[in-house]
C-alpha cells in the first residue's frame, strides 16, 4: 500500500510523468474536439441558412449594410437616454429594493403592518409584467391631471421601473439575509448589539455581499427592461430603432440595436459570471 | 466560606415544541467561581447557558443576577445581556470583520467608545492572550484556537460580569485544545464567575468549584469535581462517566 | 355626324360590356386561401376607417373600399374572410397570411423596397390635433407658434416624419405605439399636439375627447403634409394588378368619391396652417 502511494510522488518530481502526458493528451484531444464540433456546426449554418428559400429577402431586410451605416449613429445617440434612466433607476432600486427587504424581515409585533405591507408589495410588483406596470403608472398617473413637469413620463416610468424591480431586489437581499447563519445573529446578541446594529454591523454586510452575483444579473435584466419606457413617450433606442424600421421598411435598425444591447450586457453577464465563480471558490 | 451568589437559577423549564428541553433546574453561582456543566449531547446544557443570555426566554422560573430577576419578561433584555458575556461552540466570529473589528465592534456600539480609545486596550488583551500578530487578521486567516480565543477576547470586551461558555473547545482539533483552556485557565485566577458547558472532563475535574451533571432536562447530581468523579452517588452520573472516562 | 356619333355609341359600348365583364371577374393570382380573399387590419381597427372594429360588417371607409375592391376581383361578400396584421406583420419581408393589407399604411419609396403598395384609394391631409386649454391660452394654426409645442406622435406612422419636416419643433417629439396612446398623453397633458390624418383627428377630436380640437391642417398643395393610402402585399404578389384595375375603375366610376363622401367627414371649416 504505501509503495503504491509513493510510487507517482517520486515520478512526479522527475522530468518525465507518463500519467502527466496521458492527462495533457486527453485534455488536447478534448480541446480538438470542441473546436471541431463548433466549426461543423458554424459551417453548416452558413452553408444551410442561405440556402433557406427566404434568405435573400430576410438579408436583405435585417442586413442591409446602408441602412445599418444610416441609423447606427442615431440608435447610439439614442442609447443615451437609456443609460441616463438605468443610472438613476439603478441606484433607487438599490435603496428600496433594501428598505422592503428590511421591512420585509422585521421582528418587532408593532411594526407588523409594516411587514404585511412589504409582503403584499412583493406580492403585487413580482405578479404583474413591468410592462403592465409602465402602462398603468404612465399613463394612469400623469391622467390624474398632475402639471407639467410631473406628469412626465421620465418620472412615472422610473417609477414603474424602481417599484418593480424593487420587489425583485427585496426578494433577493431577503434570501440573502436568511442565509446568514442564526449563530452570527446569536453571537451579536450576547454581546449587547441592538437589533438594529446587528442587521447594520453584522448581517447585513454578509448578506449583501452574498447576494451580489444575483444583483448583478438583475442589474442586466433592469438594462434592457429600460427600453420599455418607450411605450409611454420617451424616444430611447428600441423607439429610435422602431422609427427607422418603418421609415426604411427595413429591420437592420434592429439588428444595430440589438448588437448595441450586446455590447453592454455580453460583458457585464460575463462579469456576473465571474463574481459567481468567485464567491462558489470561496465557500467551497 | 463567605459568598456573594452571583447568578442563581429558579425552578427554570424551557421547551421547543413539544419537547421539553429544562424541566426545573435550579442553580447557584458564586462570584468568581467556575462551575462546570456536563452531561450527554442533548441533556440541555446549552440550551440552559443560552437562556442564562436570554438569548432564549424561558417558560418558567426565575434568573436572578445579584438577586435581580433578568428573565422578567416586562424588562429589556438588552442592558442585561450586557453584563453577561457567552463564548459559542463554533466561535461565531464575523467573517467580514479583522480580529479586532469583531472585538471593537460592541464597545464601539454599545458603550460608544472610539476606536482609538479601544484601541490599546484591546491590543494589550491580545497580546495577553498570545495573538498580538493576528489583530489584523480575517476569520477565515485563522485556526480553529486562534478563532475560539479572538471569540473570548470579544465577550471579554465588554467587560462582563459572568461568561458562559458553551462547548467552546468542541469544534476544535485536539492540539488546539490546550491554547483556549489556557485562556480559560487564566479567567479563573482573575476570579472571573464563569459557567461552562463541557465535555473535557479531566479540565473540568482540575479547575471547576463546582460540577453539576445535566441529564433529561435536570440537574442529576452536583457537587465539588472530586465528589462527582471520584464518588458518583447517582447510577446515570456513574454510567454517564463510565461511558466517557 | 350621325356615323361618328354611331361610332362613339359603339365604343362605349364596347367600352361598358368590357367593364362590366371584368368587374365581377375572377382573378388570375392565387389567392392565401383559395376561393377566398384575405384581406387584413388591425386589431383594433379605427373609425372612421372601420366601424366598431368589426371589418366584416363591410361599414366604414376602408372596410367599404375592400368589399367594393373584393366584388369588382370576384370574391362576393362571401367569399371575403378576414384576417389581423399589426403594423410590423404588413410591412415585414417574407410570405403573409393575408392577400392584402388596409391600415393607413402610407406609400413611401423606402417601403416600396420591401413590399408592394397597391394604387393610393385616399389621400390625407395630415392635421394638428390639440386640446381646448391649448388654445384658449393663444395657440394659433401657424407654424412658429407650432413649433414651441410639445409633441407627440405615434412611432411608425409617417407623422414623425411630416412633423420633422413641416414644424421642426424645438424640443425632441414623444412616440407612442398607436394612437389611442399618443391621445391618452395629450389628454393628461403630457404633450400638447399631435399630428395626424385629417379624418382620424377628427374622430379623436369629436369622440375620444372631450376638449379636443382640430387646430388645423397643412396645406393640401404641400406634397410634405399629404399621405396617400396604399393596400400593402407581399413583394411581387401578381395580385398586386388586379386590385390596382379594380381601384382605377372605382374612381372612374365615382364609387370611391362615393364610399369616401360616405364616411370621412368633410374637411371644410378646418383652418389651412400657414
Amino acid at each position: 500500500m504505501t509503495g503504491a502511494l509513493e510510487k507517482p510522488k517520486l515520478q512526479a518530481s522527475g522530468a518525465v510523468n507518463p500519467r502527466r502526458i496521458r492527462e495533457e493528451r486527453i485534455r488536447r484531444r478534448g480541446f480538438a474536439v470542441a473546436s471541431a464540433s463548433t466549426a461543423a456546426v458554424v459551417l453548416a449554418l452558413w452553408i444551410l441558412i442561405p440556402m433557406a428559400p427566404g434568405w435573400s429577402k430576410v438579408q436583405a431586410s435585417f442586413f442591409d449594410w446602408e441602412v445599418f451605416a444610416k441609423t447606427f449613429p442615431k440608435l447610439l445617440s439614442a442609447f443615451l437616454v437609456d443609460i441616463m434612466i438605468f443610472a438613476w433607476s439603478a441606484p433607487l432600486i438599490a435603496v428600496s429594493g433594501l428598505a422592503m427587504a428590511l421591512c420585509r424581515d422585521v421582528r418587532s409585533p408593532a411594526l407588523f403592518p409594516l411587514k404585511l405591507f412589504a409582503i403584499g408589495y412583493n406580492d403585487v410588483f413580482r405578479g404583474v409584467p413591468v410592462m403592465l406596470v409602465i402602462y398603468l403608472f404612465g399613463f394612469g398617473i400623469p391622467g390624474l391631471g398632475l402639471p407639467r413637469p410631473w406628469n412626465s413620463p421620465y418620472i412615472w416610468g422610473t417609477l414603474a421601473l424602481v417599484c418593480t424591480y424593487a420587489a425583485y431586489v427585496a426578494e433577493i437581499i431577503r434570501t440573502g439575509i436568511e442565509s446568514i447563519h442564526e449563530s452570527q445573529r446569536s453571537a451579536a446578541m450576547s454581546l449587547g448589539l441592538t437589533p438594529s446594529d446587528i442587521m447594520r454591523f453584522v448581517i447585513l454586510p454578509q448578506a449583501i455581499r452574498r447576494v451580489i452575483p444575483a444583483n448583478m444579473n438583475i442589474l442586466i435584466a433592469l438594462q434592457k427592461d429600460v427600453a420599455l419606457l418607450s411605450v409611454i413617450g420617451p424616444v430611447e433606442i428600441l423607439r429610435q430603432a422602431g422609427v427607422e424600421k418603418s421609415l426604411a421598411a427595413n429591420f437592420t435598425p434592429y439588428v444595430g440595436a440589438s448588437i448595441i444591447f450586446l455590447a453592454v450586457t455580453i460583458p457585464a453577464t460575463r462579469y456576473a459570471d465571474r463574481l459567481i465563480e468567485r464567491q462558489n471558490r470561496q465557500r467551497s | 466560606m463567605q459568598t456573594h451568589e452571583k447568578l442563581k437559577l429558579v425552578g427554570l423549564r424551557k421547551s421547543f415544541g413539544e419537547h421539553e428541553v429544562c424541566r426545573g433546574i435550579d442553580l447557584t453561582v458564586a462570584e468568581g467561581s467556575m462551575v462546570c456543566l456536563i452531561g450527554a449531547s442533548g441533556s440541555g446544557k446549552s440550551t440552559l447557558l443560552r437562556c442564562i443570555n436570554l438569548l432564549e426566554p424561558i417558560d418558567s422560573g426565575q434568573i436572578l443576577l445579584d438577586g435581580f430577576d433578568i428573565a422578567d419578561p416586562e424588562i429589556d433584555p438588552l442592558p442585561l445581556r450586557r453584563r453577561i458575556g457567552m463564548v459559542f461552540q463554533s466561535y461565531n466570529l464575523f467573517p467580514h470583520m479583522t480580529a479586532i473589528e469583531n472585538v471593537m465592534l460592541a464597545p464601539r456600539r454599545v458603550h460608544r467608545r472610539s476606536r482609538a480609545e479601544l484601541r490599546d486596550e484591546i491590543t494589550a488583551m491580545f497580546e495577553r492572550f498570545g495573538l498580538k500578530s493576528h489583530i489584523g487578521h480575517y476569520p477565515d486567516q485563522l485556526s480553529g484556537g486562534q478563532q475560539q480565543r479572538v471569540a473570548i477576547i470579544r465577550a471579554l470586551a465588554m467587560k462582563p460580569e459572568i461568561m458562559l461558555f458553551d462547548e467552546v473547545t468542541s469544534a476544535l482539533d485536539p492540539e488546539m485544545v490546550g491554547e483556549v483552556l489556557d485562556v480559560v485557565r487564566q479567567l479563573k485566577s482573575q476570579r472571573m464567575t464563569m459557567v461552562l458547558a463541557t465535555h473535557e472532563m479531566s479540565f473540568a475535574r482540575e479547575a471547576a468549584d463546582w460540577v453539576c451533571f445535566l441529564d433529561k432536562g435536570v440537574i442529576a447530581e452536583a457537587g465539588p469535581p472530586a465528589q462527582i468523579f471520584g464518588n458518583p452517588k447517582e447510577a446515570r452520573t456513574r454510567e454517564f462517566l463510565s461511558r466517557i472516562l | 355626324m350621325s356615323l361618328v356619333r354611331v361610332i362613339a355609341m359603339a365604343a362605349s359600348a364596347i367600352a361598358l360590356s368590357v367593364f362590366s365583364a371584368s368587374a365581377g371577374e375572377v382573378c388570375a393570382a392565387k389567392t392565401v386561401k383559395d376561393g377566398v380573399l384575405t384581406p387584413a387590419t388591425g386589431d383594433p381597427a379605427y373609425f372612421p376607417w372601420v366601424a366598431d372594429n368589426n371589418p366584416s360588417a363591410g361599414k366604414g371607409f376602408e372596410a367599404a373600399v375592400v368589399y367594393e375592391v373584393a366584388a369588382r376581383i370576384g370574391y362576393p361578400h362571401d367569399k371575403v374572410e378576414w384576417a389581423v396584421a399589426t403594423f410590423d406583420e404588413g410591412i415585414q419581408p417574407g410570405p403573409k397570411n393575408f392577400d392584402f393589407s388596409v391600415a393607413q399604411y402610407s406609400i413611401t419609396e423606402e417601403r416600396k423596397k420591401t413590399i408592394d403598395f397597391s394604387d393610393s384609394y385616399y389621400t390625407a391631409a395630415t392635421a394638428v390635433l390639440v386640446r381646448k386649454p391649448t388654445v384658449e391660452a393663444g395657440l394659433k394654426p401657424d407654424l412658429a407658434a407650432l413649433k414651441k409645442l410639445q409633441w407627440g406622435v405615434a412611432a411608425g406612422t409617417t407623422a414623425g416624419g411630416i412633423l420633422a419636416k413641416t414644424v421642426g419643433p424645438d424640443k425632441d417629439p414623444m412616440m407612442f405605439n398607436d394612437t389611442a396612446d399618443v391621445v391618452q398623453a395629450l389628454k393628461s397633458g403630457q404633450i400638447d399636439a399631435t399630428m395626424l390624418d385629417l379624418p382620424t383627428a377628427l374622430y379623436e377630436s369629436a369622440v375620444e375627447m372631450d376638449d379636443g380640437v382640430v387646430l388645423g391642417q397643412f396645406p393640401t398643395d404641400n406634397s410634405e403634409g399629404l399621405d396617400q393610402f396604399g393596400m400593402v402585399l407581399e413583394k411581387g404578389n401578381p395580385l398586386v394588378a388586379c386590385v390596382d384595375k379594380a381601384l382605377q375603375s372605382m374612381k372612374a366610376d365615382g364609387t370611391l368619391a362615393k364610399i369616401e363622401a360616405e364616411w370621412l367627414s368633410s374637411a371644410t371649416g378646418v383652418p389651412v396652417i400657414k
